[in-house]
Order: structure tokens, then sequence, then C-alpha cells
């Protein structure tokens, strides 16, 4: 075993103990906290396998954008600090059932998926290809997709300002 | 001639004749640990020591001179008294979290030193993406602020962080978009061609007003990112106790008190590396007899004295500016400073695609 592989599986592990820890902890900040380490984990992933752009925009997004708001979020509720009750038993056998199924299904599809991995074909992309492959019509360019994802961001941004803006009294 | 290469080839090589490859590796991790840990704790101890010095002298007074030559042992005998303390955690607290808060500022500090250029050959990792992988790493700061007020159970240590959550998330925009300007400007994030690209003059001089521009803003929005005064919502002593880390004793405090140190060094070191141009020593035109001179300071020497000149002031702001309100702060981010850099962006956009810059 190489170190690399190591490094893979010691991360791999720490993503899926902390996935479990995130819905298994009855106190919901943990929760949140469990599951930003997860997150975290999955960005050291990227970098492993040296696509740095994409483990930044992990963090970036995931840990700066999308925790921060959960965690803001638990600020505002009430008894977050409190340990939530247990669920019942009919309730856990229905998630249990569930979460198999889906594990089943998604283990299904991997395997008749499973790509083999070309070691040769793999390079670190670089921010000039990335900027270039989302400005460009032409083979490998997503212009449309991000044109159409920045539609949707303005449009995101006007519904949050028309929600936070102040009417007059009258 | 004052090159660090020498020094890291030879003890690459010394470590090569008696390890394997792996062994190589590991040993140079633990001496490049070794090596960050001592000069950021010295970092972190001149840093204070000049806070204290600055401070006093703003003020008219004297400052520390009664420890060491001039007062330079006092933040050493403080540290001691720190590290002398019983260190207790709060009843009612959430202890884990409580524990884990001041770890993860830290360690987040350190993590984005690691591009960072002291010299051409004094860098721990040169990546591809060095400027993006910087802000995204201190995104993860304002989680252990989080943390830390949450996990007090402390009404102060809530509202503190609950102040320096919106105030990272507001202030990252115009601290990013003005960064981005260098970026367009230099057309790479890698800190090494950054620098690359200022060895004709630096970005400052090079970059006409919209720099000046995008340098004030960053210089404002790294101060209120640090949660230094004027910004200082998050701790606001005169309202929430000590905000935050109200409840955190002994070394614990101490851990904050580096983070925020250390942070203060990483902000004044991007602005350094990416307006001032990193360890690029001070060239004008053709006086060929001046560039000379300037060639002989070592680039660590221009570094240090632009980073700490950076330092100084944003030292400088925190006494000579009011403190601004919670909601007046926002509204310095939303309405002023993100607007006015949207616009910088934008100008420095056609000054690149135009070729108007020098």
């Amino acid at each position: 075993m190489t170190i690399a592989n190591f490094i893979f599986y010691l991360v791999s592990s720490m993503i899926l103990v902390f996935g479990v820890l995130t819905i298994s902890t009855r106190q919901l900040f943990r929760s949140a906290i469990y599951l930003l380490f997860s997150l975290i984990n999955v960005a050291a992933l990227f970098f492993l396998m040296d696509n740095e752009f994409l483990a930044a925009v992990q963090v970036v997004v995931y840990v700066g954008g999308i925790i921060v708001l959960i965690l803001f979020s638990l600020f505002l509720t009430q008894q977050a600090g409190l340990k939530l009750p247990l669920p019942g038993l009919g309730r856990s056998m229905m998630a249990g059932l569930l979460s198999f199924f889906g594990f089943v299904l998604l283990f299904s599809l991997l395997l008749a998926a499973s790509p083999e991995a070309d070691e040769n074909s793999f390079s670190a992309i670089t921010m000039k290809e990335i900027g270039f492959g989302l400005l460009n019509f032409g083979k490998n360019g997503y212009v449309l997709p991000f044109e159409v994802v920045s539609i949707l961001l303005l449009a995101a941004m006007i519904g949050a300002i028309a929600i936070a803006f102040k009417t007059k009294k009258e | 001639m004052y090159d660090f290469s020498g020094v890291t080839r030879g003890i690459h090589e010394f470590l090569s004749g008696h390890f394997s490859p792996l062994g190589v590796t590991l040993w140079e991790m633990v001496i490049a640990g070794v090596v960050l840990l001592l000069s950021l704790v010295l970092i972190a101890f001149t840093l204070g020591y000049m806070e204290r010095k600055v401070a006093a002298f703003m003020q008219l007074r004297l400052g520390p001179n009664r420890v060491g030559f001039r007062g330079t042992l006092q933040i050493v005998a403080d540290t001691l008294k720190l590290l002398f303390k019983e260190t207790f955690v709060p009843q009612a607290a959430d202890k884990m979290l409580f524990n884990l808060a001041p770890i993860i500022m830290v360690v987040v500090t350190m993590l984005s030193l690691a591009p960072i250029p002291f010299t051409e050959t004094l860098q721990f990792y040169d990546m591809n993406i060095g400027v993006f992988y910087v802000s995204a790493v201190t995104s993860i700061g304002v989680v252990g602020i989080l943390m830390a007020g949450w996990s007090s159970n402390n009404k102060y240590s809530l509202l503190g962080a609950m102040r320096s959550g919106a105030q990272i998330v507001s202030y990252e925009l115009s601290a990013g978009l003005s960064i981005i300007v260098i970026v367009a400007l230099s057309g790479s994030m890698q800190f090494s061609e950054i620098v690359q690209s200022q060895a004709n003059g630096w970005w400052i001089f090079k970059g006409h007003i919209p720099v000046w521009i995008a340098f004030v803003v960053f210089l404002i929005a790294g101060t209120a990112e640090l949660n230094r005064a004027p910004f200082d919502m998050a701790e606001a002593e005169s309202e929430l106790t000590a905000g935050f880390h109200t409840e955190y004793p002994g070394m614990r405090f101490a851990m904050f008190l580096l983070a925020e140190y250390l942070n203060m060094f990483i902000l004044a070191a991007i602005g350094a590396t990416l307006f001032l141009g990193g360890w690029m020593p001070l060239h004008i035109g053709n006086l060929e007899g001046f560039n000379k001179v300037m060639d002989f300071i070592p680039p660590l020497v221009w570094f240090m004295g632009k980073t700490f000149l950076i330092v100084f002031i944003i030292m400088w702001f925190r006494w000579t500016f009011p403190r601004l309100r919670i909601d007046q702060l926002l509204t310095l981010e939303w309405k002023f400073l993100m607007p006015i850099s949207l616009v910088n962006l934008i100008l420095v956009a056609l000054a690149v695609i135009l070729g108007l810059h020098f």
C-alpha cells in the first residue's frame, strides 16, 4: 500500500465516520459541526487528486457558505442546545429500510458502471483551462450552462432583495 | 546571493543520503513544521509587542518598558502568566465544542500560510490557485468563532458570534473583489507568478487609480475580517464584555489571541504580495545605480518590511477611527464598499482588455 492509498483510505473513512455521527448525534449544533468535518474531508479528497480548484470551491461553498448558514439558523432556533428525543420504533425501522435500499441501489449502479481509472490520462487542471472552458462554446465549452446558472443566481438575488425590501409606511 | 535554496537543497541532500524517499518526505515535513511553528510564535510575539508600543505612542504613553530591554520580554512574561492559569470549562458549556473552537482557529490560520511566498525560494507550497486557496481556507475561521460563541452558553458570547458571522461573511465579498482586481491584472492566481508580474514595478504604481481603490478597500475589508477595532463588533468590550471569547481562560484564550495576530500577519502579507510586490525590491525606471543598491537588500527584508508597514497601518486604524455600530458596519459594506469594488472591477477589466496599464 502506498502512502497515497493510505491517506485516501484515512480521509474516506473520516468522511463516513463523520457522516454517521452527523445523523446519529442528538444535538443539532454538534450535528452541523460533524457535517462540517465530513465536507472538509471531501475537500481533502479533491486535494489528494491534485484538483486544487475543486477543493477550494468545496471549502468556499460548503464550509464558508452552507455550514455558516446552517449554524446561523441554529442560533435563531429555540432549544437548539437541548437533546432531541429519540425517534420511535416504526420511524427508525422505516428509515433503516429506506437507507438500506438506497445503499443497494447506489452500490449496484456503481458496480455496473465502475469506470476503470486511467492514470496516464489524468492531469491537474489549471485555473486558465477552467476559465476558458466556462466561456467557450466549442468543444468542452460550458458557456450555455454558465449563462443559465448566472440567470438563476440573478433571479435568486432579486427575489432575496424583494423579500427584504422595506415597504413605506402609509 | 541572499537565497534560501542553498540551505533547503543542503538539507534535502543530507536527508536523501540517510533515509528512503518516504523518510525524507516525513523528515522534511517535520523540519518545515517546527520552523513554521517557531517563526509563527516569534511573529506573534513581535506583533503583540508592536501593538502595545504603537498603541502607547499613539496615546502619548511609554508602553511596556520594565521587563527586558525596553519591555521586549513583556509578551513572554504575559504568555507565562497565561500558561499558569487554570483552564476550566463552564459547567453548562458544550465541552467538546468549547475545547475544539480555539484549535480550529489556530489550525485554519496555519493552513492559510502555506502558499505565501516569503522569498522566491522560501515558500511552502506554490499552488496554482494560491490566492483563491487563502480566501477559501480563511473562510473556515468564522466557523471557529461561531462554535466558540455557541458552546460557551453565554448570551454575550452568542451575540458576539452572531455579529462576527454576519460581519465576516459580508466583508469577504469586498476583500475577494479587491483581490480579483490584482488577479485580473497579473493574469494568474499563483503567488509566484503574481510576484513575477511585478518585477518591472509594483501593481500599486503600475495599476493607476483602480488599484489604489482596490488597496484601500482591501485594507478596510481586511480589518473588518480580522474583527479588529474600529470593526471589533465580535468582541465589543464596552457592550459584550469580550464577545465570543468571554468564557475562555488561560491558554485557550491565548490561542484566540495567537490566531488573531497571525491572521493580521497573513492579511498584511497578502496585501504586501498582491499590491506592493512581495519580496521584489523597489526599482525606479532606468536608474541603474539606485536599482543595484536596492537589489542588495535581501528579499526577506523587503517582504517583512512591506508586511510590517501594512500591519502598522492596521494598528494605526485602531487608534484613529471611532467604532461603528453593527448596522453602520453592514451599511458600509453593502451600500458603499461592494458597489465601489464592483465598478472598480469593471474598470480594471476594461484597462486590461484595452492595455491601459503599464
